[in-house]
């Protein structure tokens, strides 16, 4: 019997985004990374391109939170406390493709770590890998301007991913990208028209698009993740439809949402039918990178070793030998 | 292929006799290209508007039952994307049995699976169906397996078994049980046979769009109407384009051949890996997918990952708005003050239960939206609040004059202040999870 293959051709293409810088680009990462580029929906390679697979960067941490559950303390051990010793093993061991630094200490309430003790570790890992890095702050505007302005200066020209600015915070970190050569996440409270309006108002003080990253506020398993699921299919769907505002490659934190919650920390014997707590937090991880994926995120922080390892795995396995960097 | 209004007009008598209870044959005509009428209003419809607009109306995608007691019903979804409207009918979960793996082994797994069932925002939680795969050699055991699931349990069977008696034995326990037969070769009249004796359905199986298509036609021609589509591929990557392929050519090209669900059996090596392709295709467009292992870690996120997305997105999840006792709270307790999106609230009641203190937790209608969207949309402010509280005469049912609002609504602290007054605002933690460390350092009792 004939059958035609129904082929949906878009006139949109999600923007390249390179992170990271070599010497002779003036960095000192081995090799940078890119991702974008899609002209089809998700691991439609039947009717465009995806010159690009998504990549899975890990995290370390300049703080160690009370909320984080044993199952993934006990994984690390001692080396959690190390950023830089963590960085390493994350790329050498699990196979991290980036490492992202997260700055929570800085926080006012969380520790309120100095500007320049910030600055100190995120040195400390560039020294420790070669791997582009991500560096990720947190909501306290005041706190967080200072201490990302210090962290683009001392990394000047490595290209980092600067995570994040919102709509109401987003001129003094976006001005320090632009004076020292680093990329720069939009993030926005799980919404369309916040997310583009956000990149506009980026793209209006002449931040160069190709260096935007959007990050639609990923909501974990079970907490709302149908809500970050739906809005990004919605704005890659807009991208590909053509809206250039859109068009911006997706970061999600599937490791920082799934170890917030209750489901990755409750002990097997409070919750007979939720079974093992260890296996459960890297099945969490992992349903919500897989949905998440499948709506289109192009870079995953993620946390626990299993859960990386089974995602990695099942990307390159779904491109198939094709693209990659 | 749906009609237009235009299609559907010269169907009609055109007399504009308003009997259908709409003044013009044309103004019917549009409220049934818009499926907001249907055609046995018009008494006076031919038998070829009959026919032709029934053929029309069919759904894209049918519907198709497993089980007896209680049928998991799957297909019949019309969007590509939950957001454009929602999906119906979420992915059963089927559970393979081996009839190698022995009738103890056997009959133990059946009992687990049976009674496994895990709450989650109010609803019941389980897996569906079993996969009955025989590959013993001895003929009895295919037999055993399948009176072991009728005696232990209601859910519905698949047989997997590639011997044409064992199978006809097998499918003979099963009459009337809405049972589906998997067949991974090509469908031969004798198996449509069979299918259409014991009223199964039939999932086809292929690893080629002409191939399964031909086996359709061949299927529904010898009238068997319930089948199911097991499109094979190797991998994960290739198994979405083909899901993709098949209901868009069934939603958007009304390509009958392939307007049924869809049947995925997972074989991977380790459970990890099983899991993410489960996960993967339970958000693209599989129907029933069918898996080799299991823990209650694993089903529990895949059903939690199931209900999250197969939730109808103009619909979320609600709790009655009202005032929720948490402990045993006493008029001085403290006002903890929250939105009615479910989940809100669970998570919201979860921490306060946490820190040991009683509390009244008022849970405003915002119509099922969070605290954030709601406070966007004007409907968790100040005013809206204050007047919800004065509704439910919540001060004369408590002498505390302290509410607690939540961090991420500061902003609407004094407006709230000015709308009641004699109350102290105090502005909680953005994070529910943080409601521990608050009542803490408030010294709440």
């Amino acid at each position: 019997m004939n059958f035609e293959i129904p082929k949906e051709v878009n006139t949109g293409k999600i923007i390249e985004v390179s992170i990271g810088a070599t010497p002779e680009q003036g960095g000192t990462r081995s090799h940078t990374v890119t991702i974008g580029g899609s002209t089809a929906l998700p691991f439609h390679f039947f009717e465009g391109e995806h010159p690009h697979r998504p990549l899975i960067a890990m995290e370390v941490f300049d703080k160690i939170s009370n909320k984080y559950p044993s199952s993934l303390l006990d994984y690390y051990g001692d080396v959690i406390q190390k950023p830089g010793e963590m960085a390493q093993k994350c790329v050498d061991e699990y196979g991290a493709e980036l490492i992202s630094v997260r700055l929570e200490g800085t926080h006012p309430e969380k520790g309120n770590k100095s500007a320049d003790e910030a600055a100190e570790i995120v040195k400390q890992v560039l020294e420790s890998v070669s791997v582009p890095l991500i560096i990720t702050g947190h909501s306290h505007y005041d706190k967080n301007n200072e201490v990302m302005k210090k962290v683009c200066e001392v990394t000047a020209g490595e290209n980092c991913l600067i995570s994040y600015v919102e709509k109401d915070n987003y001129k003094t970190i976006a001005a320090a990208c632009i004076a020292y050569s680093h990329t720069l996440v939009t993030q926005t409270p799980i919404d369309v028209n916040l997310a583009k309006q956000l990149n506009i108002l980026l793209t209006e003080m002449s931040f160069p698009p190709e260096k935007i990253v959007m990050d639609p506020l990923t909501g974990a398993l079970g907490y709302g993740i149908e809500y970050t699921y739906s809005i990004m299919e919605r704005i890659r769907n807009d991208a590909l439809a053509g809206d250039k505002m859109m068009a911006f490659p997706m970061l999600v934190n599937p490791g920082y949402e799934s170890f917030r919650v209750k489901e990755t920390r409750a002990p097997e014997q409070d919750y007979p039918d939720w079974g093992n707590v260890e296996l459960r937090g890297a099945y969490w991880e992992i349903a919500t990178a897989m949905s998440l994926l499948v709506a289109g995120a192009d870079l995953l922080i993620m946390y626990h070793p299993q859960a990386v390892a089974t995602v990695k795995k099942k990307v390159e396995e779904m491109f198939d030998g094709r693209g990659g960097d | 292929m749906a009609l237009s209004g235009l299609d559907i007009f010269k169907l009609l008598p055109k007399t504009n006799c308003g009997d259908c209870g709409v003044p013009t044959c044309m103004a019917f005509a549009m409220k049934l290209a818009q499926k907001k009428a249907e055609l046995s209003e018009c008494p006076h419809a031919s038998e070829e508007a009959k026919a032709t607009l029934g053929a029309a109306s069919e759904p894209p995608i049918r519907l198709v039952k497993i089980g007896k007691d209680h049928p998991l019903e799957v297909g019949s979804e019309t969007v590509m994307f939950r957001h454009e409207k929602t999906f119906f009918h979420q992915t059963g979960i089927a559970i393979q049995l081996r009839t190698s793996e022995g009738e103890s082994t056997l009959e133990q797994k059946i009992r687990e699976i049976e009674e496994y069932k895990v709450e989650r925002v109010g609803e019941q939680l389980e897996p569906d169906l079993f996969l009955i795969t025989h590959d013993s050699p001895e003929k009895d055991i295919f037999l055993k397996t399948i009176e072991l699931v009728i005696e232990n349990s209601t859910k519905g069977i698949i047989l997997d078994c590639a011997e044409y008696e064992t199978l006809k034995a097998g499918a003979s326990l099963l009459k009337d049980s809405h049972a589906s037969i998997l067949l991974k070769k090509t469908v031969t009249d004798e198996w449509i046979d069979l299918a259409k004796n014991y009223n199964c359905s039939l999932i086809l199986t292929s690893e080629s769009y002409e191939d399964l298509a031909t086996q359709v036609e061949k299927t529904k021609q010898a009238g068997v109407q319930n089948i199911l589509l097991n499109i094979t591929s190797k991998n994960t990557g290739l198994q979405i384009q083909q899901n993709t392929i098949l209901r868009r050519s069934a939603l958007k090209k009304a390509f009958k051949p392939f307007g049924y669900p869809l049947f995925n059996q997972i074989n991977t090596e380790s459970e990890f890996d099983m899991f993410a392709t489960a996960a993967a295709l339970l958000c693209k467009y599989e129907s029933i997918v069918a898996l080799h292992e299991y823990n209650r870690a694993l089903l529990y996120a895949l059903l939690t990952l199931r209900q999250n997305i197969y939730t109808d997105p103009q619909k979320p999840i609600q709790v009655d708005p009202k005032v929720y006792p948490i402990g045993e709270p006493t008029p001085e307790s403290p006002v903890f003050v929250t939105t009615n999106f479910s989940l809100t609230y669970f998570i919201v009641s979860g921490e306060i239960e946490n820190s040991g203190i009683s509390a009244h937790l008022v849970v405003c209608d915002t119509e099922g939206q969070s605290v954030l969207t709601a406070w966007a949309a004007g409907k968790f402010v100040g005013e809206t609040i204050a007047k919800f509280i004065k509704t439910i005469n919540l001060e004369q049912q408590v002498t505390t004059r302290k509410i607690i609002i939540p961090g991420f609504v500061s902003q609407i602290s004094g407006d709230l202040e000015e709308s009641l007054p004699g109350w102290e605002v105090i502005v909680g933690s953005q994070e529910a999870s943080d409601i521990p460390s608050l009542v803490k350092s408030l010294s709440l009792t």
